[in-house]
């Protein structure tokens, strides 16, 4: 008679190997180097937190009018209280800002919409895409229904600077999807165009694309034809991260096994849909590092826009700065900038790795 | 005898020829590895191509729905000519399935959309009746209860009976089988061939590159031997395994045979 098999059974793993003290042992005193860059570590924190602490909480002035206010020897945060509403929305009109608070609470409202499993995503996506940049637009430059209109060189701060990040990722990435596809395309003409653009736009510093956008297009223009100063940045910051997107996206159109193409190209998909079905949705997935990364350059070089004479965030607490009643506020000023950027470039950053796990499909191989 | 002749005289007469090779020339650079293919497979003919390594035998099968291009010769399907146009190339994958050696699941949909997505993209099938097909082949390759799971989740046979299924889904009048076993575990090969061998009961016209000489005995209506990128032995399987007419067929069957 044949002797059965039984496998056997599963033993729970070693007590020193799990729990708070194993997790401190195996990662920080795991080896007499390990433990001194433990302690060195401690040290380095002792040294630097407490002042800071004491700088910008303990010692710091909260609230006042004037400089005079601020006496206890730390920051004077009062000036970022003063200056607010100028770092938030540039010189628009204080009683027109609820425009732009308006839209925004339009777009979270839409953005949260897609938690609603009855709603149809694609009229969604396509409310997003299509109606409420056409929405938010009017509400800032005003001049329909009533409103005021409001000149783009009033826009700033970090309205301006959202604005700009914003409509250059929107922007940027679908163009991006087309110069990466254009650049594998089989067609001599789509493919030249694609790669002499990336490869232009790359070799050039964004400071340059901003100067010809702002100062030497118009010259080329003929008199009386000439289109909005913000728009023309725009179009400069979208083409150039644009070129960015394209390489990182073509990095994940490369790693995609021939097979992919070739089972899709079997079953009779055009190359269309074959793309857009099946190669886009995992090569963009591969690549969402990259593409975020971009998304977050993107966005901080929306700063440069203050060389062109536009007051973004950056450019609102620099001119604050050199306001004669507020002299000696210059780090407070760029401590706050450097707080928002971080929320925001550390917001998108723990999305992307939210998306990233959404999409996991479980088809890794270790 | 001219070269369409040649490949007709090996269907009986008032037999029309589903795929035709006449005379096809193929080249990689300047390696010729097809080299003056003429071949005709008949309706509901299941044909095993077998060969050595390098032999031409994958490059041969993908000509047939054009993954590969042929520069010199005519290869027609359903008497549809694969050339440079898009369109005749697109109508004729429609019909054709196609199972790969690596089983190419699309990673990032559930089994149920793999199946789905060419007869409601390319067939304009409403979705719930690609569905309902959908899962009507996957209980014919016996994995109906994995619908909802992804490819990665699978083990390799029954991603290959996936994909196997997938190409079902798209009612093809031929399907082509590019090594479906060669990357699967021995435990496994058998649930895929048990799920050819059905398929072949059924009447489907196929063409399979494989090593599975048992297969071949079982289901072959004539095997293809090739080698340096020619045909050069094609019979009925009891004629090709006991009596082989070439000597680089005998040499090929006792190595495959008798290891």
């Amino acid at each position: 008679m044949a002797i059965e098999f039984k496998p056997s059974p599963s033993l729970p793993p070693p007590v020193n190997s799990v729990g708070a003290l194993a997790w401190l042992r195996q990662n920080l005193l795991s080896s007499p180097l390990n433990v001194f860059l433990t302690l060195f570590s401690l040290y380095v924190l002792y040294l630097l937190v407490p002042p800071i602490i004491e700088w910008g909480v303990i010692n710091a002035t909260f609230s006042g009018d004037t400089k005079a206010a601020c006496t206890g020897g730390g920051a004077c945060w009062a000036f970022i209280g003063v200056y607010f509403e100028q770092f938030m929305y540039g010189l628009y009109p204080s009683e027109e800002t609820w425009r732009i608070n308006l839209s925004l609470i339009l777009l979270v409202l839409l953005v949260g919409a897609f938690a609603i499993k009855t709603i149809n995503k694609l009229y969604l996506s396509l409310a997003i895409i299509l109606v409420y940049p056409v929405v938010a637009y009017f509400l800032f430059a005003g001049g329909v229904f009533g409103l005021t209109v409001v000149e783009t060189s009033l826009w700033g701060g970090l309205f301006l600077t959202t604005l700009l990040g914003v409509v250059g990722i929107v922007a940027s990435f679908p163009l991006g999807v087309l110069l990466a596809l254009g650049r594998r395309s089989d067609m001599p003409v789509a493919k030249s165009v694609c790669v002499v653009f990336i490869e232009t736009i790359r070799a050039v510093p964004l400071i340059t694309i901003l100067f010809m956008a702002s100062v030497m297009i118009p010259l080329f223009l003929p008199d009386g034809m000439n289109f909005n100063k913000l728009m023309r940045v725009l179009i400069g910051i979208t083409l150039f991260s644009a070129a960015y997107m394209a390489e990182v996206i073509r990095g994940g159109l490369q790693a995609i096994p021939k097979g992919q193409y070739e089972a899709a190209d079997a079953m009779g998909l055009t190359y269309w849909q074959s793309m857009i079905l099946v190669i886009l949705p995992q090569a963009l997935k591969l690549v969402i590092p990259g593409i975020v990364n971009t998304f977050i350059g993107l966005f901080k070089d929306t700063t440069l826009v203050y060389i062109v004479g536009m007051f973004d965030l950056l450019g609102r607490i620099q001119a604050a700065n050199h306001d004669a009643n507020w002299l000696g506020t210059t780090v407070e000023g760029y401590a706050f900038a450097g707080f928002v950027y971080w929320i925001i470039c550390f917001g998108m950053s723990r999305y992307s790795m939210a998306i990233e796990r959404k999409l996991e499909t479980g088809h890794k191989r270790n | 005898m001219t070269d369409r002749n040649m490949a007709l005289a090996q269907l009986e007469p008032g037999e029309e020829a589903i795929i035709e090779f006449i005379d096809v020339n193929k080249w990689y650079g300047d390696f010729h590895v097809l080299k003056n293919i003429n071949f005709s497979i008949k309706k509901g003919e299941r044909i095993v191509v077998c060969g050595p390594s390098g032999s031409g035998k994958s490059t041969m099968t993908r000509c047939i729905n054009r993954l590969e291009e042929h520069q010199k010769g005519i290869i027609s399907v359903d008497g549809v000519e694969m050339n440079d146009n898009l369109k005749n190339i697109e109508a004729i994958r429609k019909d054709v399935g196609m199972v790969f050696q690596h089983f190419n699941l699309f990673p990032h949909l559930s089994i149920l959309e793999n199946l789905t997505l060419a007869p409601i993209w390319v067939r304009k099938t409403p979705k719930k009746e690609a569905e309902e097909m959908a899962m009507h082949y996957l209980e014919r390759v016996k994995i109906a209860n994995q619908a909802l799971k992804y490819p990665g989740q699978l083990s390799g046979g029954q991603q290959q009976r996936v994909a196997i299924a997938r190409g079902l889904c798209m009612q093809p009048r031929i399907m082509l089988f590019d090594e479906p076993t060669s990357a699967l575990d021995p435990e496994m090969i058998k649930e895929v061939l048990d799920v050819m061998i059905q398929l072949a009961e059924e009447g489907m016209t196929m063409v399979c590159v494989t090593h599975e000489m048992g297969f071949a005995k079982t289901v072959a209506d004539r095997v293809v031997f090739m080698d340096a990128g020619e045909i050069v032995e094609a019979n009925k399987p009891h004629e090709f395994f006991d009596n082989p007419q070439h000597d680089r067929t005998q040499m090929f069957l006792s190595q495959i045979l008798n290891h």
